[in-house]
């Protein structure tokens, strides 16, 4: 069960509440019309899935219903941060890879 | 190869099977192979086999990074059918179906294959249309299956509770005969025996830390204990880890690695002689020949490579079971694990060339790989064997998620997701 604390609540809930979005920091295209297929399909399906340090989108849907970021370790599953939407991770893997 | 047979139980038993030959040979890898394949898994055993034996490549090593059969081959449900929808789904699973009947004979291990039948339960009117519409497409493709309303699934499951008093009530089910269960470790070390035997190294306890690439093609692997290994063509069979595989070629997959949680009870008196799945109450349950039931549902939401999920997930697998069956109720469980499952956006596999050449990918069988083993295996040999996918292979390329010409089978296969 994780512990997650939401940035917008100011507290630590349990994970229940809270539903995982995916990858964060996805940029939709600014003009998908003239994105490639490959662009696009990139865009809309291929994660950097790593084996380590990972920023997540999360929402707290059963509570204040607000989006904010986690970087959590997808191996032991710690969570080292919580940030808001439109902030940039402080810990960050060492290689952008997903080794 | 030592042949298994009856005779051959007797035969040792006077020498207080104390003589039983090694099962496979534990070599040092050589320099160079035709092909490489990175994961020892029923996946990657399965694809050596048959390289081996159906497409005479024997110069072949089996790359694991820990032991044969020790990932999800090791956690899976065993549960096998191939009641799925769009027909390059179908095609690809019922070929699987088809290795499986066959299966311990053409091994000589007894993989126990069980056609016990497996039933997708509905428990909405669009559960009972989407049902109707599979096994009418099963049908034509082939596959046996049938409706049953709720009067049939009764006979069959006398201990279930299909009466109208229930929260989602039982309306009908899917019900592929054919369908059943397998011994998940007897099908790797079936598979390893029998590569090994037509030659193939399984070299165990050794991690690919890294692809040598020259020139736009793979050549070959990096590995922590024996340095470099050449080979013409290498295949990646490596499930939950093939983003981190990916990362090596330098590109990413359209893959999310997540743990998927599995638990048995102890073991019980015989009392379920089916397999029942359910995807709206979501969880699915089956007893083993030692009798316990082997019960599993979906993934925990998050991406985790740690084998292991969050206890809500299981609580939830749990409630379903028990709404399902309220004779279960008091049955203690006593076992729960993770697997970490490579799950695609259209939970269809990804049997594929990769921007990368000579390099190939199988990968992204998400929850349900294990069904699919021997198929898989087959039909990824052949791709290896001739450097172009195999037909069936080709709807499922990585390549499908730029053009758009996705298998969407989510949830209309009766997948527990």
């Amino acid at each position: 069960m994780l512990h997650i604390y939401c940035p917008h609540c100011c507290e630590y809930r349990e994970e229940e509440e809270f539903h995982v979005k995916g990858q964060a920091h996805l940029a939709r295209p600014l003009d998908p019309e003239a994105c490639s297929d490959k662009e696009w399909g990139e865009y809309l399906y291929f994660r950097k899935n790593p084996r380590g340090l990972h920023h997540e989108l999360w929402v707290h849907a059963a509570g204040c219903r607000k989006f904010f970021n986690v970087t959590r370790d997808t191996v032991s599953y710690e969570i080292k941060e919580v940030y808001l939407i439109g902030e940039k991770p402080s810990v960050v893997a060492a290689s952008v890879s997903a080794k | 190869m030592q042949h298994y047979s009856g005779f051959g139980l007797i035969k040792h038993s006077l020498s207080h099977h104390e003589n039983w030959q090694r099962a496979w040979r534990n070599p040092t890898p050589k320099k160079k192979y035709d092909v490489i394949v990175i994961g020892g898994g029923g996946h990657g055993l399965a694809t050596a086999y048959y390289l081996a034996k159906e497409f005479g490549v024997t110069n072949v090593a089996v790359i694991e990074k820990g032991y044969l059969g020790g990932g999800n081959t090791a956690r899976n449900t065993t549960i096998v059918r191939s009641n799925y929808l769009w027909d390059e789904a179908a095609h690809l699973y019922e070929h699987a179906m088809k290795l499986w009947e066959g299966l311990s004979q053409d091994l000589n291990y007894n993989v126990m294959f069980s056609q016990r039948g497996v039933l997708n339960l509905g428990h909405t009117l669009q559960d009972m249309r989407d049902i109707q519409r599979r096994v009418n497409a099963n049908r034509l493709n082939g596959i046996d299956g049938e409706v049953l309303d709720a009067k049939q699934v009764q006979e069959l499951v006398p201990h279930m509770d299909c009466s109208a008093n229930t929260r989602y009530p039982v309306l009908g089910a899917s019900w592929q005969p054919r369908a059943g269960v397998a011994r998940h470790d007897a099908v790797a070390w079936g598979y390893a025996r029998g590569a090994d035997a037509h030659g193939v190294d399984l070299i165990q306890q050794t991690a690919v830390t890294d692809l040598i690439i020259e020139d736009g093609a793979c050549v070959g692997v990096k590995t922590d204990r024996y340095g470099e290994i050449r080979a013409d063509r290498v295949g990646s069979v490596v499930a939950g880890n093939s983003s981190v595989i990916a990362a090596m070629g330098g590109f990413e997959l359209p893959l999310e690695s997540h743990p998927l949680q599995a638990l048995v009870s102890e073991p019980i008196k015989p009392i379920l002689d089916t397999v029942v799945m359910s995807n709206h109450v979501h969880g699915y349950v089956s007893q083993s020949d030692k009798g316990d039931l082997v019960i599993g549902a979906g993934i925990d939401g998050y991406n985790g490579y740690g084998q292991r999920g969050s206890f809500p997930t299981i609580e939830h697998t749990l409630q379903a079971i028990v709404e399902l069956f309220p004779i279960f109720s008091r049955v203690r469980m006593n076992r729960q694990w993770g697997g970490v499952v490579d799950t695609c956006p259209d939970a269809c596999p990804i049997l594929s060339e990769t921007p990368v050449k000579n390099l190939f990918f199988n990968c992204g069988w998400g929850t349900g790989g294990f069904k699919a083993t021997p198929g898989s295996g087959h039909v990824f040999a052949a791709s290896l064997a001739k450097g172009e996918m195999h037909p069936l292979a080709k709807p499922f390329s990585m390549f499908r998620f730029h053009n758009g010409a996705l298998v969407d089978e989510h949830g209309a296969a009766g997948v527990a997701h």
